[in-house]
């Protein structure tokens, strides 16, 4: 009694301080209350905390029986399930370390994990990850024990290393019987410097690294977050994302085991939808293009809707975009202006919201690529608080978050609490905080080159601070480059803007070592196409359209506004696009142009179109190119044209440079 | 396949021959089903092989021969004899009710199986409530078993082809049937929702246990899914026996298969 609010806090965090020890604690004081719900054969199945504690005891004492020992690994492969997360919380108690895989990886990618991991005992979904399995144990007997959710399929699978979760549960109760005590005991052994998890990051480059993140990693940084954004035990989250994933062991395990608030796991990949709109989240994380699909289509059906509705639409989507988003940062609105919102929110957001099972959302997040400022706008101002934030596995998510009231497209925000940000000489992004990873799993070298000795982690990417505090990634630091004066010069950052409008599918930009920045532009042939038929403008195909200087001034006039833009940024101002064109055929990863994830070769393409390359940094307004092409039957063949180059506007600093 | 345990002779069709007016469609027709057997019927167009599954579930009435289901010998089968003794159907046109949605559509699979009446549903209480959550579990349980989830509460009419396919099998399944008729299943599917309906023919014989009669165009789909294979042409019968055999017989090589040189 004699504590003040703030230390008895305190105090309670300092107890809880692991996983399974914060499961006990909320079975006890709120037992009742729903912890997790999954929809099965049509309805919501729930789980309060009490249940899933009783669960989570069978099944760690099931995998005990098993010999499943401290320290020992559990891969966790499947959709969001449960019982999924459920085994997490059983390995965590028995001081194992979960280790969850990427469901859609095919066996082969498996296999280097599990070897890497050095895991023995796996959970997974179903039938389809049991064959994988079983397939990895031909070349690598290590995995011991596999531990099925879903019996769909299996009944023929006689191997004595398989078994179902109920049947683990009840050897797990039996085991329970004779060994009273051992649960608790097991949970109670757990402490915060424990390793708590290993989340191996997809590696674009090589193989995959295990992340080892501590309980004091995990904790006291989801626990921040909790924080920072005031989220209470109510709040309703969609497991949706990868398990694997270091942002859906923050938002649906983490976080909900911190707080009590309930996680709620969707019928089907495909039905995501539905069931966003039947729970309807309160704290919500969707990467950008869920965001984007989403608008597109509320766009493509109000095209169907009715003349009046549409017009409806249309006025009050302009009053939000006026006021919508300044209202919600809690800004000064005229009244009236204020009066057609309320309007507004009874007649078209309100409904739009609920449509797209955002209604109740009180928070949130986008992060993993930069999102368009229209994108953005449009949801926020909808009056739903999306926020950007900033990431990282090897940080346990928060780097940066925006706050409230401080959102801006461009930016990813303030540093999140305890995180320190500093800028490296050549404008890489450094960090150190709570959240920063252990090390890499048996990959000394790749720790010590991530991570220094007094605990600064290398991002890889490239940012700065903007005056108003707010960080700014730019681009990958590897990609960042100087111009010959010496500006900054980052290709992504320019490309992502000029992507941002609809009329431009890709564009390249050049500039590393030369003297001004120049773009080459595909243009959308789907957009742009639409543009020009409603101008009864005439076109044979993509390389006509392109060509057309209509298209050169409608594209003009998009470029135009990126460096309009990019004048208002201090360090950037002197990198605006000098010339462009656009290209007479649509990159394609079949000829190499682009990777297989849609991301342009930026050197691969400026060898082959070099003539291109050389007339955009010449005087010329025309260049003559022939250029091999590929088609999707195999053959190939050429295909020449005369392409347009043109000069784009510049325009003087605003901001003074610095 | 060929090793698998098959059960009794469930149905047997003996001497079957059907006319209409002066065209013969089916002559002299035999053959028999086993307990959890994927039998399937092929040949060419207008062999008859509508015509016998309509036989089977008693659509239609051969003027000769005779059908033994279950140990019970008949001349004919009558419609509501074969649905109330486990035999349900799928059709090579969809007959579904468009306007309605797929829960709704598999939900009228179950009709022979709702024992209250019409009055007791309407007041929707006691027995007929208890009864109709039964049923919807069911429905959702089929639901579940051909992955149909997303498409719950759309109406049928808008599905695509290949989906709507998946619908008109979770009807027939609604029923809980023991033999299980499926005419041309996978006509007009692409590549990918051939395999998958195999996937689910293959399922519903594994996990319910049901025998399966199957009337297909695709080769490689009946050679790979059948046990035992008939072989109709002009309504006559040309073979009868495992996929293999039938393959290599010099008559259903020369009638359908096409003479390979």
């Amino acid at each position: 009694m004699s504590l003040s609010p703030d230390q008895t806090q305190a105090a309670a965090a300092e107890a809880l301080n692991t996983f399974p020890r914060l499961l006990l604690h909320h079975a006890r004081v709120r037992g009742d209350k729903i912890a997790m719900r999954e929809k099965d054969l049509g309805i919501w199945q729930a789980w309060n905390w009490q249940q899933v504690a009783e669960e989570v005891k069978a099944l760690a004492c099931g995998l005990a029986a098993l010999g499943f020992k401290r320290g020992e690994k559990l891969a966790i492969i499947g959709d969001n399930r449960p019982h999924l997360y459920m085994g997490m919380a059983a390995a965590q108690c028995l001081g194992g370390i979960p280790v969850p895989l990427y469901q859609d990886s095919i066996a082969k990618e498996m296999a280097f994990v599990i070897d890497n991991a050095d895991v023995h005992f796996a959970l997974v979904e179903d039938q389809e990850q049991v064959d994988k399995m079983l397939e990895i144990r031909k070349v690598n007997e290590s995995i011991r024990q596999v531990v099925f959710d879903d019996p769909r399929g299996l009944r023929h699978y006689d191997y004595p290393f398989l078994q179902s979760i109920a049947t683990i549960q009840e050897l797990g109760r039996e085991y329970d019987r004779t060994h009273p005590g051992f649960f608790e005991k097991q949970a109670e052994a757990v402490h915060g410097d424990d390793i708590a998890i290993m989340l191996y990051t997809s590696g674009t480059t090589g193989n995959p690294k295990g992340v080892v993140l501590t309980y004091d990693n995990v904790i006291i940084t989801a626990r921040n977050g909790i924080i920072r954004e005031r989220l209470t035990e109510n709040e309703e989250v969609l497991a949706y994302l990868p398990m694997a994933w270091v942002g859906d062991n923050l938002f649906s395990y983490a976080q909900s085991l911190i707080a009590g608030f309930t996680v709620n796991c969707p019928e089907s990949g495909a039905t995501i939808l539905t069931d966003l709109r039947e729970i309807g989240p309160t704290y919500y994380f969707a990467p950008p293009r869920v965001y984007e699909n989403m608008l597109t289509q509320v766009m493509i059906r109000m095209e169907d809707a009715s003349k009046l509705k549409q017009r409806i639409f249309h006025y009050f989507m302009d009053v939000a975009k006026r006021v919508g988003t300044r209202i919600l940062d809690g800004k000064q609105v005229k009244p009236g202006e204020k009066l057609l919102y309320m309007l507004g929110n009874f007649l078209v957001y309100g409904p739009l919201r609920d449509v797209l099972g955002l209604n109740r959302i009180r928070l949130a997040y986008t992060a993993g690529e930069a999102i368009g400022p229209e994108i953005f706008d449009f949801y926020r101002s909808l009056g739903i608080n999306i926020k950007q934030l900033y990431g990282q596995t090897e940080g346990m998510v928060f780097i940066c978050v925006q706050p409230d009231g401080e959102v801006y497209a461009d930016t990813v925000g303030t540093p999140a609490i305890d995180v320190e940000i500093r800028i490296d000489d050549n404008g890489e992004v450094l960090y150190r905080g709570p959240g920063v990873f252990h090390s890499y799993y048996k990959n000394p070298e790749a720790t010590a080159s991530t991570k220094t000795a007094d605990g600064w982690v290398y991002t890889g990417d490239a940012g700065y601070f903007a005056e108003n505090g707010h960080l700014k990634i730019i681009d990958r630091a590897k990609d960042v480059g100087k111009l010959l004066d010496g500006t900054m010069f980052a290709p992504k950052y320019i490309e992502n803007k000029l992507k941002f409008f609809s009329f431009i599918k890709e564009a390249v930009a050049f500039g590393d070592k030369r003297e001004s920045t120049c773009i080459f532009i595909n243009i959308d042939l789907e957009a742009v196409g639409n543009w020009a038929e409603r101008r009864h403008l005439a076109y044979s195909g993509y390389i006509d359209l392109a060509a057309q200087p209509a298209v050169y001034d409608l594209i003009q006039e998009c470029v135009d506004k990126v460096n309009e833009d990019l004048s208002r940024d201090p360090l950037l101002s002197k990198s605006q696009i000098k010339r462009f064109l656009i290209l007479h055929k649509e990159l394609d990863a079949d000829d190499g142009e682009l990777t297989r994830t849609r991301k342009v070769r930026r050197s691969f393409i400026a060898e082959r179109y070099a003539p291109l390359v050389d007339a955009l940094y010449s005087n010329a307004t025309e260049c003559h190119i022939e250029t091999e092409v590929k088609f999707e039957d195999g053959r190939t063949g050429k295909l020449a044209a005369d392409v347009t180059i043109r000069d784009a506007r510049q325009f003087t600093p605003i901001a003074k440079a610095s | 396949m060929n090793e698998r345990n098959l059960g009794d002779v469930v149905l047997e069709v003996k001497g079957i021959s059907l006319s209409f007016g002066a065209i013969r469609v089916l002559n002299n027709i035999s053959f028999n089903v086993r307990k959890g057997e994927i039998r399937s019927i092929i040949g060419p167009n207008g062999a008859g092989k509508s015509s016998m599954l309509n036989v089977i579930n008693g659509v239609y009435h051969p003027q000769e021969g005779s059908i033994t289901y279950r140990g019970e010998t008949r001349q004919q089968m009558k419609v509501h004899h074969a649905a109330a003794q486990g035999i349900a159907r799928t059709f090579q046109n969809i007959a579904l009710f468009k306007g309605m949605s797929t829960l709704d559509n598999i939900m009228t699979g179950r009709n022979l199986k709702i024992k209250s009446n019409l009055l007791w549903q309407a007041i929707y209480w006691g027995k007929a409530q208890r009864e109709e959550i039964e049923h919807r579990r069911k429905v959702e349980e089929i639901i579940d078993f051909l992955e149909i989830q997303e498409i719950r509460k759309t109406p049928v009419g808008r599905l695509p082809y290949g989906m709507q396919k998946r619908v008109e099998l979770g009807r027939a399944l609604a029923a809980e049937p023991d033999l299980l008729l499926l005419d041309e299943p996978m006509a007009g599917m692409n590549v990918e929702e051939k395999e998958d309906m195999c996937r689910f023919v293959l399922d519903i014989n594994d996990e319910f246990g049901t025998t399966i009669v199957l009337i297909e165009h695709d080769m490689g789909v009946v050679m790979d899914l059948s046990d035992r294979v008939v072989v109709l042409d002009y309504g006559r019968q040309l073979a009868d026996g495992a996929p293999d055999e039938v393959r290599s017989n010099q008559a259903v090589i020369d009638a359908y298969l096409g003479v390979s040189h």
